[in-house]
């Protein structure tokens, strides 16, 4: 980026155009990271998928019947289409022996097939209002209205409304489901709850990120928070966070590069997320683990080097016998780090004849690795 | 019909055949959902090639794209592996970055790629008669027939070649492998497979639709028989009418001849999820009802056995009491006697339910069911006391 690509981006924010579509794109991240959580944890990621695609025939046939571009009678389509799609989805499932990867891709593509069809119907008829329906394919940002925006807020509203109420609900049906009807929830009725606010979070985003790639922005921040915490409150609010500034991010490089489309920079902003957490998270990511890894790799040598120099002062009347480097250095699987380490926490020490020997605390340490042997006998 | 139009549907059920074939094994292994993935991420490969070969038909494209798709499932099995993410999560977000890329690239250079984002989700169909195959001047009649059958024959041949391999590998892995079969290797040439095919098809009907034709006509076959060869055979079938039905149905409503060959699909899928004699919607509530009156009159029977003969109570044999000992409403037990008296497993006499001989054997056979004692099986019980008849 050049320096007046970045007093470009940097003013971005002041122009009132500019200012709706970072307020939509960052209530679209809110919502979706919000509710992604929920269906990442339900293993369902994959669902948002098959409705966010379901939903083009419902926007379709929401302006043929109507003839209008309405945004709400345009989302109700989508959410009817979207809402029927799952319905159907568990209806294959639970009706017949196909598994609901199979009845996700049939229905994500038929649903979409037919969507294409009234698509092309209506980008022949004669009427000159139609397009601008295709920019629900891949979304654009550009097209968002402040009214679109307000819609936006109202249905986020609703939505954090709901998991605010069903908080306690949805958090013990998400993670296990057999004890929530066991404490008198009705089931039926949470799942209904969840799928539905997750339809509300993918037909907000289809103007602003389209059909095919909505499905991300439900996953990615969700999965990025998974690695930062184990606690759902904590959860949630990070992957709004991630939402938003995949969101806001997006928006801006969109604006930065002139050309290119808002709706997969948000996504590719919001995958660099996730692999940013899958490397740098404290406990789950990538280098935490390699740090992990190579404590306990120190630790065990270190604790093969003080119990085997345990046996052998064990074989002498003084457990404090004292042995010189060269002896000890002979001890299998022996490296200077592991010694200079067992020295450092004082379990050797040197005496005066420039001999090691095993400290109170070293025997002590030694004795408290076999628990169970000390105890047997 | 014009040469066009023969040639369209030439290519359109070629197209279908060699999805619907791999996508047989899709369906039974549960990955459907790779197809999706693979159809929507090979774009970067072919937005790139394109770039490079600057020809949609160019092998180099076919095979870069091909590569790009066999990648996303090594990427979302790496990812699975780190125990990170769940693998749906995993495919879920493979796709749509490898996806964005493409299409970040494609409005990047708009200017120098013939591709639009609307070729990329519907294909090209209708065009596809205009690019021909020319050797030495010789027309060959046009390309993507030629693409799109070269796609057939090879996934028919890997499936003859391999069938024994596939099954096994398919429906018990464990064992393939302790037999000697490598399940990873037949796994990787199947999705190297449903690559090359998505590619091909990717010309023809787009993105999504590749999913479509992978995808249903394999569910539509699994649900009219359990044998694997048949199987393919329906799927190919269905695959070919979805492709000409689709095609003339698009050209009577004058719209995307892709997007309706998919709607197509999903009629045929529609009518076998009820109609299917032994799995559709329809015949499993018939069975499900006949079921139910099956039982019901077995139930009954044992009530009536248990108080006839060593402790025999007629007032548990009264039909206007029959509602207080079974919980049943009268008109319900109305329905079931009816169709116990129809069997002859009872008689009535002045309100009385009497259990006939019939009845005795019926019910020491379903006694040596529930128990599992040399049992009959319910299918005999069925054919010997003709438990249900409308």
């Amino acid at each position: 980026m050049t320096i007046i690509q970045i007093q470009f981006a940097t003013g971005l924010f002041t122009d009132f155009t500019t200012q709706t579509i970072a307020l939509g794109t960052a209530v679209l991240g809110l919502m979706s990271g919000l509710l992604g959580v929920y269906a990442t944890l339900r293993k369902q990621s994959l669902l948002g998928d098959a409705v966010a695609h379901a939903a083009l025939p419902g926007i379709a046939l929401a302006f043929l019947l109507t003839g209008t571009k309405n945004i709400w009678i345009i989302l109700v389509g989508a959410g009817i289409s979207g809402w029927l799609a799952t319905f159907w989805i568990s209806g294959i499932t639970f009706n017949t022996k196909l598994k609901s990867d199979t009845a996700m891709a049939l229905v994500l593509a038929v649903f979409f097939g037919v969507g294409l069809v009234l698509l092309t119907h209506i980008q022949r008829m004669p009427n000159a209002n139609q397009s601008g329906l295709e920019t629900f394919l891949f979304g654009q940002a550009a097209t968002l209205l402040r009214r679109d925006v307000y819609a936006m807020l109202a249905i986020a509203g609703i939505a954090l409304l709901m998991v605010f109420l069903l908080w306690k609900e949805f958090k013990v049906f998400t993670f296990d489901p057999a004890f929530s009807k066991a404490m008198g929830f009705n089931n039926t009725f949470l799942e209904f709850c969840i799928n539905f606010l997750i339809v509300l979070a993918i037909v907000t985003g289809l103007q602003t990120v389209g059909v095919i790639l909505m499905s991300a922005l439900l996953i990615a921040p969700a999965t990025a928070a998974r690695q930062w915490t184990n606690n759902l409150t904590v959860m949630v609010i990070l992957s709004a966070f991630f939402g938003i500034v995949a969101g806001l991010a997006g928006t801006v490089i969109s604006g930065a590069t002139h050309n290119l489309p808002t709706g997969p920079l948000i996504v590719l902003v919001s995958v660099a997320i996730v692999f940013v957490s899958f490397i740098i998270a404290p406990e789950s990511g990538w280098i935490g683990k390699l740090r992990a890894a190579s404590k306990s790799r120190k630790n065990l040598s270190a604790n093969n080097l003080i119990a085997r120099l345990f046996e052998i002062c064990k074989t002498h009347q003084n457990k404090k016998h004292p042995h010189t480097l060269a002896i000890i250095k002979t001890i299998p699987g022996f490296n200077m780090k592991a010694f200079r380490d067992i020295q450092r926490r004082g379990l050797v020490q040197l005496n005066k004849d420039d001999e090691w020997c095993l400290t109170d605390k070293g025997i002590s340490t030694a004795q408290s690795m076999y628990p169970q042997k000390e105890k047997s006998i | 019909m014009s040469a066009p139009q023969l040639e369209i549907q030439l290519i359109a059920s070629l197209v279908a055949l060699a999805c619907a074939i791999p996508g047989v094994f899709l369906v039974l292994r549960k990955m459907a959902m790779i197809s999706d993935a693979i159809s929507h991420a090979i774009l970067p490969g072919i937005v790139v090639g394109f770039l490079i070969t600057n020809s949609i038909n160019s092998p180099l494209l076919i095979i870069l794209a091909a590569i790009t798709g066999l990648l996303t499932v090594v990427f979302v099995e790496l990812l699975s592996k780190t125990k990170m993410l769940k693998e749906d999560a995993a495919i879920g977000l493979v796709f749509p970055f490898l996806f964005s890329i493409g299409v970040v690239i494609i409005s990047r250079y708009a200017a120098n790629i013939h591709i639009d984002t609307d070729a990329v989700l519907m294909g090209e169909l209708a065009f596809a008669p205009f690019y021909r195959l020319t050797i030495s001047h010789v027309d060959l009649g046009p390309l993507s027939a030629w693409t799109a059958g070269a796609a057939f024959v090879v996934n028919l041949a890997f499936v003859m070649l391999f069938f024994k391999e596939l099954k096994i590998t398919t429906f018990d892995a464990a064992l393939a492998a302790s037999l000697g079969f490598a399940p990873a290797v037949i796994n990787y040439i199947l999705l190297g497979l449903v690559s090359l095919t998505a590619v091909v098809a990717f010309d023809s009907v787009g993105a999504i639709l590749v999913v479509a034709l992978m995808i249903a006509p394999g569910a539509t076959a699994y649900l009219l028989t359990n044998n694997l060869k048949r199987m393919v055979a329906y799927a190919a079938l269905i695959a070919v009418a979805s492709a000409l039905a689709g095609y003339w149905t698009a050209n009577f409503f004058d719209t995307s001849i892709a997007g309706s060959i998919a709607s197509l699909c999903g009629v045929f899928f529609l009518l076998t999820f009820l109609f299917a004699p032994a799995n559709g919607m329809i015949s499993n509530l018939i069975r499900k009802r006949r079921q139910k009156i099956e039982f019901a009159q077995m139930t009954m029977l044992l009530h009536i056995y248990n108080h006839s003969g060593d402790n025999d109570d007629i007032d548990e044999r009264r039909l206007d009491s029959l509602d207080e000992h079974l919980r049943w409403s009268h008109q319900y037990i109305r329905r079931i006697m009816g169709y116990s008296l129809k069997n002859g497993l009872v008689k009535l006499d002045d309100g009385v339910i009497y259990i006939t001989e019939k009845g005795k054997l019926f019910v020491e056979a379903a006694n040596r069911l529930i128990l599992r004692k040399h049992d009959p099986g319910f299918e005999t019980l069925r054919r010997e006391f003709v438990l249900f008849t409308d």
